[in-house]
């Protein structure tokens, strides 16, 4: 495990990426360790997907937005938030490329680009760094935090930026967009052939619009492709901290694990790992329990050592999973936050979580 | 009601919920239950690993069927015998396209890329054909239950609406026909039933309402009961008198922790199932919280138990 600390990194870095499966408390985690950093006096930024209601509602953030609302609080630097609406996303991306507004008008009006921007996967990922890219562009950051949408595969997320660069060096691609005149334009013969296949498959109307797709965007490839590469460099280096997160559970922290792998395999690695939701320790070993629950089990303390062995089998659990994530992360910061009572709904309680995150 | 003659009311059982809320256990359990009522399964697993097999204690075979428990005459009633299948996106859509006359250019569309844009061009069409291998499950009537673990990670929405979605999105072709015969299927009760997964937390269960809602009135798919798991155990005598006790004070200290530890977390989670319960109109089968570090064959019996045990608590309904 690394000797830094959480608030050591928090001062470093200008980017933290925040990962991990759903339900570990990944959300509340991205907000708190924006305000963590601003109560450090840095000028933070949190990009949240889909965040709880009554979270959104206390960050003033319940309604899509593509600009951050700031959250006022007696913190000596800047807190904002924001709730990344993809279709808005995607259409500014489409916008800003185009080399005019009837290309971006030809784009955005296709129903194959509605299709695209609301339902491929990857789309949420892809919105969300692009996201990610322009606050950071804009200079008025010290560090953004962008919580990512949930997903068994943080190469996903990392593959992102290049989706649209890849669909666009896709052959089928290449072949429609020789011709321009349509699908029976195509002047390639094996393209047709490839086509008319396609067509039987999912119908022709869906290819014509795709092929019509796929030609609006013609000349726009370079701009999508230096994102790409920009956006790539940032998280490659050290700029970005990967965050994971995760709770003790034992799926949860296999999923975790293998996240570690797949970051490894995009020769990233994971600068901290924060595990939610730590059992309360009782302060004896599992055996003190285990013989305290025997001398008791004939007597009024047979529940009360029931629930005290209960809680000692399962912290102890907790503890070895944990003890075992953090040795398959040795370079990562590693930070526990206890069970809490309720789940956070008030900047208070993100307050709460930001101090034990930088205790 | 007699859990037979549940697990009889459809074949096709989808299991849905968020991550981190035990799907996956849950869908073992029902399997089980449904296997010791007699009834031969199919657990299917829309992942890309296998995570079913441990539980059962058998060896993952990637995407072969691997048979978790053989049925056996001695039990009363007989159990049926549990098999596993894994099915991931991307092998339904190549078996798809072998198995519908696209044969020759499945090899030269993978390699080309071209099969993504074909995923591209119709948004839902993997998870659309993963429900198209277990329409053909069902209508090959191999099993008496098809139990599915549908994939996590708040895609049990998109995976349920691919259907309508691809028929919208590709109005002719084969496809299309596809996407009508899993639409009748997933909209028929007789034929299958979502089971929706949670856990008695505020975040989980407002997620879990929420989709429930989305599920019947967008798409008319039938909800099952829902399973509730996690739940910590009442446990009698947590009112003891510490001071009475005849221990050291550093146990003392660690009773009084977890005292207040349990009764916190017990007053939480029925604040919660009172909630789901007012909230959601649907029956409820409350799996115990286990405090064991995995879940394999000895977990496994124990939450079978306690699921039969809930559906045996549930009311006969008419047929």
């Amino acid at each position: 495990m690394s000797t830094a600390t959480f608030a050591e990194l928090l001062a470093q870095r200008q980017v933290v990426i925040v990962c991990g499966t759903g339900g570990v408390g990944k959300t509340t985690t991205s907000a708190a360790t924006a305000l963590a950093a601003a109560e450090a006096g840095r000028r933070a930024v949190v990009v949240t997907i889909d965040p709880a209601k009554r979270l959104a509602d206390a960050l003033g953030i319940s309604e899509l937005g593509n600009t951050p609302t700031v959250i006022d609080g007696p913190w000596p630097g800047l807190l904002a938030a924001l709730m990344l609406d993809t279709k808005s996303t995607f259409d500014e991306v489409v916008r800003r490329n185009a080399s005019d507004d009837d290309q971006a008008e030809r784009i955005l009006s296709s129903r194959f680009y509605r299709n695209v921007s609301g339902t491929l996967s990857g789309t949420q990922d892809y919105m969300a760094i692009e996201k990610l890219a322009e606050l950071y562009d804009s200079g008025d950051w010290d560090l953004v935090v962008v919580d990512t949408p949930p997903t068994r595969d943080a190469l996903a997320f990392l593959e992102a930026p290049q989706m649209l660069s890849r669909l666009l060096d896709n052959p089928i691609y290449k072949l429609v967009t020789a011709g321009n005149r349509g699908v029976f334009g195509i002047a390639n013969k094996a393209a047709q052939t490839v086509v008319r296949q396609l067509a039987r498959v999912v119908g022709a109307h869906v290819v014509d619009e795709a092929v019509a797709f796929f030609q609006s965007f013609n000349g726009m490839e370079k701009g999508f492709k230096d994102r790409a590469e920009a956006t790539l460099a940032l998280m490659g280096d050290e700029r970005t901290a990967f965050v994971l997160v995760a709770s003790p559970r034992s799926d949860t922290l296999d999923e975790a694990r293998y996240f570690l792998d797949r970051i490894r395999q995009a020769n990233l690695d994971a600068a901290a790992v924060i595990v939610n939701r730590m059992l309360p320790s009782t302060g004896l070993s599992l055996t003190q329990a285990q013989l305290l629950h025997v001398s008791l089990a004939a007597t009024d303390g047979a529940g009360v050592s029931r629930a005290l062995l209960d809680l000692a089998t399962a912290s102890a659990a907790d503890d070895d999973r944990v003890a075992d994530l953090a040795e398959a992360a040795p370079h990562a910061v590693l930070a526990t936050v206890p069970m809490l009572a309720d789940d956070v709904h008030d900047v208070d309680g993100l307050r709460v979580i930001a101090d034990l995150l930088t205790r | 009601m007699d859990p037979g003659r549940f697990f009889a009311s459809s074949r096709v059982l989808i299991v849905a919920g968020k991550g981190g809320v035990g799907k996956t256990v849950s869908a073992a359990t029902i399997a089980s239950a449904a296997s010791r009522s007699g009834r031969s399964v199919l657990l299917v697993e829309v992942a890309g690993r296998s995570a079913s097999a441990p539980i059962f204690g058998v060896e993952p075979q990637g995407y072969e069927q691997v048979t978790a428990v053989d049925e056996t005459e001695q039990d009363d009633p007989p159990r049926g015998r549990i098999v596993l299948q894994s099915i991931t996106p991307d092998q339904a859509l190549m078996e798809w396209l072998t198995t519908h006359g696209f044969k020759g250019i499945v090899t030269r569309m993978a390699s080309s890329g071209i099969l993504e844009v074909v995923a591209t061009a119709t948004p839902g069409i993997k998870d659309l054909l993963v429900l198209g291998r277990i329409k053909a499950f069902e209508s090959e009537g191999s099993f008496d239950l098809i139990v599915v673990d549908a994939p996590a990670a708040g895609h049990a929405l998109g995976f349920l609406r691919s259907p309508a979605g691809v028929r919208d999105a590709a109005r002719t072709g084969t496809i299309h026909r596809q996407a009508v015969e899993v639409l009748d299927l997933i909209s028929d009760p007789t034929r299958c039933q979502v089971v929706l997964v949670t856990i008695p937390e505020e975040t989980p269960v407002n997620e879990l309402i929420e989709t429930s809602f989305a599920i019947e009135d967008e798409m008319g798919v039938r909800l099952g009961p829902v399973v509730v798991n996690s739940v910590l155990p009442t446990l009698a005598g947590l009112d003891a008198d510490l001071v009475s006790l005849d221990v050291s004070d550093a146990e003392r200290n660690a009773l009084q922790t977890a005292v207040t530890f349990r009764a916190g977390r017990a007053a939480l989670q029925d604040e919660q199932l009172t909630r789901l319960g007012a909230e959601l109109p649907l029956d409820q089968f409350r799996l115990p919280q286990l405090f064991s570090t995995t879940i394999g064959p000895d977990e496994l019996a124990v939450l079978t138990k306690a699921l039969l045990a809930e559906i045996e608590a549930l009311p006969e309904v008419e047929s």
